[in-house]
């Protein structure tokens, strides 16, 4: 079996006396590419803060490449949603993605390297030709690849991304989902989504996320695990077998 | 204004506008970006409380205001972190706790204070030359901060909690960042006093935006702003007799109001 990157055990976090995610263990390896679906505030953006020990659960554990969290997070790229930033911020598509490198050695400028990451990163991405455009310029599956280049200038191990497809056109979340298939050759993937469709397709791994997490490690859900996270039957039209989410049933 | 440079404090004033303008002109931009504007409103009301304890303990005010003005700095970017408080309300509180303890300790003080209204809306007719040099060393103080600290400073300011993942020590730059306002604060408190402090924070920079899509630039055009509005309403008031805190601000509003009627490339909201 591949090596775990990121662990968690029975972990639970309360808001105040609001439980927001209870008992969730997860065990996500190298290569992976996880989709966690599940309802608008089921939990989602939680689990990914507690993986990079912005939250501390309440109980349980987390252990990031087999160390703690606040130790090893800088080895994952964090994706934000990126619908929350202020799209009319005075910065460049270039020095977004050179804050990827910012850690780099405090009160020193920029190195040659950094800035050789920073291009190769939006090469990828394939947004090279855009690096001196303000970043609001750009349309939303643009910024969202500018966001993915910025985490990816960090060197990561793993991505974490944060409802990357939404806001996003059709056409441009195939060319998106190309692109995370062809990260995932480097780095294992995780991305949380509250559109069943969309990741069902790309994904490798698939959990449902309602307070509670329902994980299989493998691709298939069981009917009765979406209907628990969902609270309400859930009827998913099956696209075929390559694209099968639910066993036969 | 050539006769009117003839009077000494005439040269002293129009030295203490250029040196407040270099660093609202930087830190503004700062306000502006992170919108941290009413972080920064709390913070120069909140030193009024160092003036009252200035009088008070019979050490120059302006002396005071340093220490009491980071202190504060400091409390409103803590508070809201270690308690269930919401931060807005936090800097509410404080801003203004220091507001009364400032008036407190100044009606506590025997004697009349002649110059409170100076503080709280500004006399930059009496900067003494030794508060020039208090300004002066403030200037290098937070150009060399900012020179230091610009890439983890943009970091911050864009998303602070990315900073924080890949590991820049986000809390700890952004309290310092509130220190360096405060310093501003400091600074312009001579120029057109606490209460209108926010103005030549947050118009300058505001201004600038409209020209630059880069921060470097952004912080260059809006020095020379708040030079020019600090400069001009300077000259209005000693050529009308007019109180010259409020006519800086007032010129600046006015130059504010007309460059957002100028259709501009940077169609952006502030």
């Amino acid at each position: 079996m591949a090596e775990e990157v990121i662990g968690l055990r029975n972990v639970s976090v309360r808001y105040g006396d609001m439980p927001v995610l209870e008992d969730v263990s997860l065990s996500i390896y190298q290569h992976d590419f996880l989709g966690i679906i599940g309802p608008n505030g089921g939990g989602k953006t939680t689990l990914l803060k507690v993986i990079l020990g912005l939250v501390k659960p309440d109980k349980g554990e987390v252990r990031v490449f087999g160390g703690d969290p606040l130790q090893n997070r800088r080895y994952i790229g964090y994706v934000p949603q990126y619908s929350l930033f202020d799209h009319s911020f005075p910065i460049s598509v270039r020095d977004v993605v050179l804050t990827g490198r910012a850690r780099q050695a405090l009160f020193k400028r920029y190195t040659d390297h950094d800035r050789k990451l920073a291009r190769s990163a939006l090469e990828v991405v394939g947004m090279l030709a855009f690096k001196e455009r303000q970043i609001g310029r750009l349309s939303g599956g643009q910024q969202q690849r500018v966001f993915i280049a910025r985490a990816l200038a960090a060197e990561p191990k793993v991505l974490l991304l944060d409802e990357p497809a939404a806001g996003i056109d059709a056409r441009v979340q195939t060319e998106f989902y190309e692109l995370l298939g062809r990260l995932r050759q480097k780095m294992a993937i995780v991305m949380v989504s509250h559109d069943i469709t969309a990741v069902s397709v790309h994904v490798s791994k698939i959990a449902c996320l309602n307070r509670r997490l329902y994980y299989h490690d493998s691709k298939e859900l069981l009917a009765e695990d979406l209907e628990a996270a969902y609270q309400c039957p859930v009827e998913l039209i099956a696209h075929g077998i390559p694209h099968r989410v639910l066993r036969e049933h | 204004m050539i006769t009117a440079l003839e009077y000494g404090f005439m040269v002293n004033a129009l030295a203490a506008s250029l040196l407040a303008a270099i660093a609202c002109g930087i830190v503004g931009v700062y306000v502006v970006v992170k919108r941290i504007v009413f972080i920064s409103g709390g913070i120069s009301h909140a030193s009024f409380g160092g003036i009252g304890l200035g009088y008070f303990l019979g050490i120059e005010p302006v002396l005071c205001v340093i220490p009491f003005g980071i202190a504060s700095a400091l409390a409103i970017g803590e508070v809201s972190r270690r308690t269930r408080l919401s931060e807005d309300s936090a800097i509410g509180i404080l801003w203004a706790m220091g507001m009364a303890l400032g008036i407190m300790l100044i009606a506590l003080t025997p004697g009349y204070a002649p110059d409170l209204l100076s503080y709280l809306f500004g006399n930059i007719l009496m900067v003494s030359r030794s508060t020039l040099w208090v300004m002066l060393a403030l200037d290098v103080i937070i150009v060399t901060v900012v020179c230091l600290l610009y890439k983890e400073f943009l970091a911050i300011t864009f998303d602070e909690e990315f900073a924080t993942v890949i590991g820049i020590p986000a809390h700890k730059l952004y309290l310092v960042l509130l220190c360096l306002i405060a310093l501003t604060v400091v600074m312009l408190i001579r120029v057109v006093g606490v209460i209108l402090v926010i103005a030549l924070l947050t118009i300058p920079a505001s201004v600038s935006r409209r020209f630059t899509n880069d921060m470097r630039k952004m912080m260059g055009i809006s020095i020379i702003f708040a030079a020019l509005f600090a400069i001009t309403g300077l000259y209005l008031s000693y050529l009308f007799d007019l109180p010259s805190g409020s006519t800086i601000v007032l010129v600046s509003g006015v130059v504010f109001l007309l460059t957002s009627l100028i259709p501009s490339g940077h169609n952006f909201k502030y």
